[in-house]
């Protein structure tokens, strides 16, 4: 089998990038922890016992402590002062030896870089050094029980009371809400506002205080890692409040910018450990059917390549975007369609890993003769939370409907 | 990460100022009751703009400068080819450029310099490969023997694109089992050698041709032909499916049009979900073609092409046609009757799309060999 690796490393890279990348490689040789015993997350979505949360906040210090985090926040906050591109080859490093992911995302790759950017003395400060190290976990209060992708339908109520703020409602889908020590949250200050989403919010909240509960969900997959998060009468600081009242959505949008963007300001780590058609051929190499390689079964090469193109087809795809000239025609379109495209390949292609396994797709997790421990039933059904999660693929398809095409809304 | 090692795109400002132009060009001189105006005709084309085309250097535009051409490389014809794919504007232009490369590539300093400045100057030239149905065939039952100082020919070719006009052949032969590609010119053909076949899609035109008893001399013989055969064919693909994705977005077009103005229970039909969420399916299938198009147009050299490309090419022709049979196919149910007849321009792109899917090799063709490429 030939495999051809894609070398991200640049022809033109300087002596010391170099040197640097090798510190690197020699590091993670050195450093990578022993296999747990324990299947790991793929992502920060998947912490669903104290055992895996204590295992990656050990991972991430250590990562940090080793000046492999945070390299381009500023020094006098726990970063680096470094310049980005020494992040970028550390996490090119790290990413293609499959090290455990650096699980505080919320705080790295969303409350950091908003802090660093538009946050005050106090609030970095306060804040950015325990978003590093592990210590302090962030998480998102965005969503709420029956509004799902809509966020100018937020409910939670944020009540101003002298000094302190006064917060009534509740949050879904908070990651790692039973850990985290701070919440980005979006609640309502103005139910009079004339458009919705002048009446909102955005507050750096505390978790640990009267009135805040949280309750764990369990997943399709059988673990944890979700809460539901209650606020009642919950007080915290006014002082919280990020940029202005009112401003919420503003923020909110900005945050988002940095989930979605090429991870600027993002204080770097593996964020998820993802699985590409390398992996699925790995476990298909082995494989029999009808006493055959099932590599020679001309079906399943057939499909094998059809996953190949689409997955070519999304690498290339992040090139093409870049080039403006070959984006006039429907502009917008692939940057649009990335996650509607990325996440459903990545859900049917898992889908089809397992009727690789033959009659050992019917193992799980914990099951010892589970093909790969049982990662690729688990990372099937986990990889719906980026189907549905950030916007369901159906309001993708009509976000891309109506805002590229051109096409009516309903 | 990927099994290509390559995976760059890079279009240059001079590249996307041809683009401007030729989308304009087609846009002016093809709008949809031109297309139709050609569909009966004799020769499917308006010699007109072909003189046009030649005149704005477009037949020289990969060619080397020392024929004539501008030596900017078979990648550089891609946006011409996808715009003439969005206008529907056909030409003898993706026949006669196939035939220049497989010169360019596969011909002798002598037979490059009697061929390609002619080329450039309008001479239209196509490959007559086909002696059965099957693309992937790897022989051919046309036979070259030897007669006096050269060669005859013996046998018929299939589908021989644009052959009414065609001023000369460039015919795969089978010589005592090695393969030849040899130029046979009009002139040369026997009174009713042409027998034009009903196509499925009528802006396009192709015939059968009888090349029995045609004498070849032995410079018209390709030198290094079956060499540069397989990547005469990749460049096919690769027009082939630049054509087939500016097609797909016009059809897209032409749904979004209906379904935006169309009104049915009250409603623009556009709203509904079930017409918005595969008209956007068609708009991500057809970008994923421009995006493998444009990458095969990079990675595209005047050398042999490597793995890589090869790769790229069967990729792109693999996308562009499923768009392009998906599109055509929506199209036409998502006009409802309207879609039934004639007169809606969903006909025009259903049936190109069986016309583009088997052109230089359908896309399980190319999957096949896909398979061989990136899993052995």
């Amino acid at each position: 089998m030939t495999n051809i690796q894609a070398t991200e490393h640049n022809a033109s890279e300087n002596a010391e990038l170099a040197d640097f990348r090798r510190g690197v490689i020699d590091w993670i040789k050195h450093n990578t922890p022993a296999d747990p015993g324990f299947l790991l997350p793929q992502t920060f979505m998947e912490v669903g016992s104290e055992q895996v949360l204590e295992f990656l906040r050990e991972w991430q210090h250590k990562v940090w402590s080793s000046g492999y985090l945070g390299m381009a926040w500023p020094k006098q906050y726990g970063g680096g002062g470094m310049p980005r591109i020494y992040q970028q080859i550390a996490d090119q490093e790290m990413k293609r030896a499959r090290v455990p992911i650096c699980f505080n995302v919320i705080g790295l790759g969303w409350a950091g870089p908003l802090i660093i950017d538009t946050g005050t003395d106090f609030e970095k400060e306060t804040y950015l050094k325990g978003i590093l190290t592990g210590e302090d976990i962030w998480c998102q209060g965005f969503s709420e029980p029956n509004h799902g992708s809509d966020l100018g339908s937020i409910q939670t109520r944020a009540e101003r009371d002298g000094d302190e703020y006064i917060i009534n409602g509740s949050k879904i889908w908070t990651t790692m809400g039973n850990y985290a020590k701070y919440m980005i949250l979006l609640a309502r200050t103005d139910a009079q506002a004339e458009r919705r989403y002048n009446g909102l919010s955005f507050f750096l909240s505390p978790m640990n205080v009267a009135g805040v509960t949280t309750s764990p969900i369990q997943k399709l997959t059988g673990d944890y890692g979700f809460t539901e998060t209650f606020f009642t009468d919950a007080r915290i600081p006014a002082r919280c409040l990020m940029g202005e009242e009112g401003h919420g959505w503003r923020i909110a949008m900005q945050t988002l910018q940095y989930e979605r963007g090429a991870e600027a300001g993002a204080a770097g780590g593996v964020s998820i450990l993802s699985t590409v058609m390398n992996d699925l051929l790995r476990i298909a190499k082995d494989v029999e059917r009808d006493g055959q390689p099932i590599m020679q079964d001309p079906v399943t090469r057939d499909n094998l390549v059809k996953f190949l193109i689409e997955e070519q087809a999304l690498y290339l795809g992040e090139n093409r975007v870049k080039i403006p000239a070959l984006c006039a025609d429907y502009p917008n379109s692939l940057a649009l369609s990335t996650k509607l495209r990325g996440t459903e390949f990545f859900r049917r292609m898992r889908q089809y890993s397992l009727t690789l396994q033959g009659a050992s797709s019917a193992l799980y997790v914990g099951d010892e003769d589970a093909v790969e421990g049982g990662f690729w039933q688990r990372a099937y059904m986990n990889n719906f939370s980026t189907t549905i999660g950030g916007g369901t693929s159906q309001i993708q398809a009509n976000i891309i409907g109506e805002h590229v095409l051109g096409l009516p809304k309903d | 990460m990927t099994r290509t090692a390559n995976l760059s795109i890079a279009f240059s400002d001079e590249q996307a100022m041809i683009m401007d132009s030729a989308k304009a060009f087609c846009r002016d001189n093809s709008d949809k009751s031109a297309v139709r105006a050609l569909l009966k005709s004799d020769r499917g084309f308006d010699a007109e703009i072909w003189s046009q085309m030649v005149e704005l250097g477009w037949t020289g535009l990969a060619l080397p400068e020392e024929h004539g051409g501008s030596q900017m490389g078979i990648g550089a014809t891609i946006p011409l080819v996808e715009s003439m794919g969005r206008y529907m504007l056909s030409t003898p232009f993706i026949s006669t450029t196939i035939v220049a490369q497989a010169i360019m590539r596969g011909g002798s300093t002598a037979q490059q310099a009697k061929w390609l400045p002619s080329i450039v100057e309008g001479t239209i030239g196509t490959m007559a490969l086909l002696d059965n149905e099957d693309w992937g065939f790897s022989n051919t039952s046309c036979t070259l023997t030897a007669k006096g100082d050269g060669f005859e020919l013996h046998g018929k070719k299939l589908l021989v694109s644009d052959a009414e006009v065609a001023d000369f052949f460039l015919v795969l032969a089978n010589h005592d089992d090695v393969l030849k590609l040899v130029v046979v010119e009009a002139s040369q053909l026997a009174a009713g050698a042409i027998s034009r076949k009903t196509l499925v899609d009528e802006t396009k035109r192709a015939a059968n041709v009888d090349f029995s008893g045609v004498s070849v001399a032995a410079e018209a013989v390709l030198t290094s032909g079956m060499q540069v055969l397989p990547d005469v064919r990749l460049i096919g693909a690769l027009l082939i499916a630049a054509e087939a994705t500016g097609c797909a977005a016009a059809a897209l077009d032409t749904v979004v049009d209906y379904l935006t103005t169309r009104k049915q229970f009250g409603r623009l039909i556009g709203s509904y979900q079930s017409l918005k969420h595969p008209t956007v399916d068609i708009l991500i299938q057809m970008d994923s073609a421009r995006t493998f198009i444009y990458h095969a147009a990079t990675l595209i050299t005047d050398g042999a092409l490597d793995k890589d490309t090869d790769i790229a090419c069967r990729m792109a022709k693999t996308q562009a046609a499923e768009a392009l049979s998906f599109a055509g196919d929506r199209a036409v149910q998502f006009h409802g009757g309207m879609g039934f007849t004639y007169d809606c321009d969903a006909m025009l792109y259903i049936r190109r799309a069986q016309w583009s899917q088997h052109q230089y090799g359908d896309p399980q063709h190319h999957r096949k060999h896909l398979a061989e490429l990136l899993l052995d």
